[in-house]
């Protein structure tokens, strides 16, 4: 069934896509554009170290994403601001990763792939590793929504109904950390944020609760994986950046009627 | 037992030590005010009540199963995270419908649950966020500075639905202001704090402590006035030369004196 690539390419996005919508409505919610960029820069480091030890791209993408996005949660008020930390942090973990992948000879080649995708080359395995990640995301999302919302809201009101902020700023980062390493595949780590970012601001205008918004950026999501993947295919584009592409029309024409109804 | 007992606790954030030694108790049905001027640790000490901040050293023990039903100081809800007030009313633990109808309606505020939260007046988003801490039915209600930001009739409104609240709830209310003439006079103990417990006990006695009026000075003559007006004390040594000011001790509590004290506590988070 998933002999065609270009079908395996739409089944892995729309599994990315749905994974992505959801912990992407949480980054906008609460102002991590810049945290879900570090995470996603880091994993390029990931990369580089699990070609180097012979490991699996997706375990070293997912350990050190997770590690970066831990670092800048326990590095955060201390001294610096979270904006500056994060622009530090970002930048430096995507140039250490650039610099570790030159090491390896044979990798130098597939670079291109690692920043900005490669779904079209997507594999049955990948398959396996996507959606068992996505799954995995969104199970634990379902999980922990009620208590994420809350902390989102104000960690003291999740405090007074005894959860703990902690707790769930650690269960967000980690379905962080899994997303993107699903997602390399797909768009690259340069583009992680933005297949994060999109489909959630497109979503806004059309929603008046948290959980609509979250399916309604999925929706949007998988919208510009069909519609990217279909210009790739017939104008020979690169396929992730085409998926962006897609979300942010689809972006525009949200806002665009946002400010036609707030006009009327 | 009591509600909550707290026992030689002290706080400090980052190096500045910010409470120290106090010892504070609340039994059940209790409505007690907590009044400090700025950066007196009121806020520090709530968050250390909820569980939001651990105590550096001393101990907070809580009865056990204890609801608490919390009103935050403020609640900024980012402009992106669309929210209707019958959702909000449903976090973190799922509500009836009925329920969610009962709880707006012993807040004052029927018939919202459809409105987006960012749609809301003030007067109307304080009385959500009650609405919520009820839906816990709580023991205790803890509210901190919950009438920031509304003007002097509503708040003392806000405080009139408090007292409603409790009479049928017969929670406790743990409350932190600084509007000290409304909040004082519905209050059973009020505590002085800063940094420390400087006194405490009913309102009239906090209100003539030395502790209390070196720390308020000058800016609640028009609280301390009123309290004077109740117990008939003269109100020269205050030195108070307003002379609308007799015709309005038949109500103290609804009308505010013109020179009430308003601190801004707008950095007390």
């Amino acid at each position: 069934m998933f002999d065609d690539f270009l079908l395996r390419a739409l089944v892995a996005g729309f599994g990315v896509a749905l994974a992505a919508a959801p912990i992407g409505c949480f980054v906008v919610w609460r102002r991590m554009a810049y945290f879900g960029d570090a995470t996603a820069h880091a994993a390029i480091l990931g990369v580089a170290l699990a070609l180097a030890f012979g490991l699996p791209v997706f375990t070293g993408a997912v350990a050190v994403a997770l590690l970066m996005a831990l670092t800048v949660s326990s590095l955060s008020g201390r001294g610096y601001s979270m904006d500056t930390l994060l622009g530090v942090l970002a930048h430096s973990s995507l140039a250490f990763g650039l610099v570790a992948v030159s090491f390896l000879q044979d990798v130098r080649i597939d670079l291109m792939a690692y920043l900005f995708g490669d779904i079209l080359a997507v594999t049955t395995g990948d398959l396996g590793v996507i959606w068992g990640g996505a799954l995995a995301v969104v199970v634990l999302l379902v999980w922990r929504w009620q208590a994420l919302l809350t902390t989102t809201l104000n960690p003291d009101l999740a405090c007074a109904s005894g959860l703990d902020p902690k707790r769930e700023q650690l269960v967000l980062t980690l379905a962080l950390a899994l997303v993107v390493a699903v997602a390399i595949k797909v768009v690259g780590v340069l583009l992680i944020a933005a297949l994060l970012l999109v489909p959630a601001a497109a979503a806004r205008p059309f929603a008046a609760t948290p959980e609509r918004m979250a399916l309604l950026a999925a929706v949007v999501a998988m919208a510009a994986v069909a519609a990217g993947l279909g210009v790739s295919f017939y104008q020979d584009t690169p396929a992730g950046p085409s998926i962006v592409c897609a979300a942010a029309v689809l972006f525009a024409f949200s806002s665009l009627w946002r400010s036609i109804r707030n006009a009327a | 037992m009591s509600l909550i007992t707290v026992t030689n606790l002290s706080v400090r954030l980052g190096a500045v030590p910010v409470l120290s030694g106090v010892d504070f108790t609340i039994e059940r049905g209790e409505i007690v005010t907590i009044v400090g001027p700025n950066g007196s640790g009121k806020s520090t000490f709530l968050r250390c009540l909820i569980g939001a901040l651990a105590p550096s050293t001393g101990q907070i023990s809580r009865a056990p199963g204890l609801r608490i039903g919390y009103v935050p100081q403020k609640l900024a809800i980012d402009p992106t995270l669309p929210l209707t007030v019958g959702r909000f009313l449903s976090l973190p633990r799922r509500r009836q419908g009925a329920d969610v109808e009962a709880a707006l309606d012993q807040a004052g505020v029927p018939h919202l649950e459809a409105r987006q939260m960012a749609d809301l007046s003030g007067g109307q988003f304080q009385r959500v966020l009650l609405a919520r801490a009820l839906l816990e039915n709580p023991d205790i209600l803890i509210l901190d500075e919950a009438t920031q930001g509304l003007d002097q009739a509503g708040s003392a409104a806000f405080y009139h639905q408090i007292e409603m609240v409790r009479r049928s709830f017969g929670c406790a209310v743990l409350m932190v202001s600084h509007e000290l003439h409304v909040v004082m006079a519905a209050s059973d103990r009020v505590v002085c704090l800063n940094g420390h417990v400087c006194c405490q006990g009913t309102p009239e006695l906090v209100a003539s402590a030395p502790e209390y009026r070196a720390l308020f000075g000058t800016g609640t003559k028009g609280a301390l006035a009123l309290y004077r007006h109740e117990h008939n004390h003269s109100h020269e040594a205050e030195g108070c030369t307003d002379p609308s000011h007799t015709h309005t001790h038949t109500h103290p509590h609804a009308q505010a004196p013109a020179h009430t004290h308003r601190q801004d506590e707008g950095q007390n988070v």
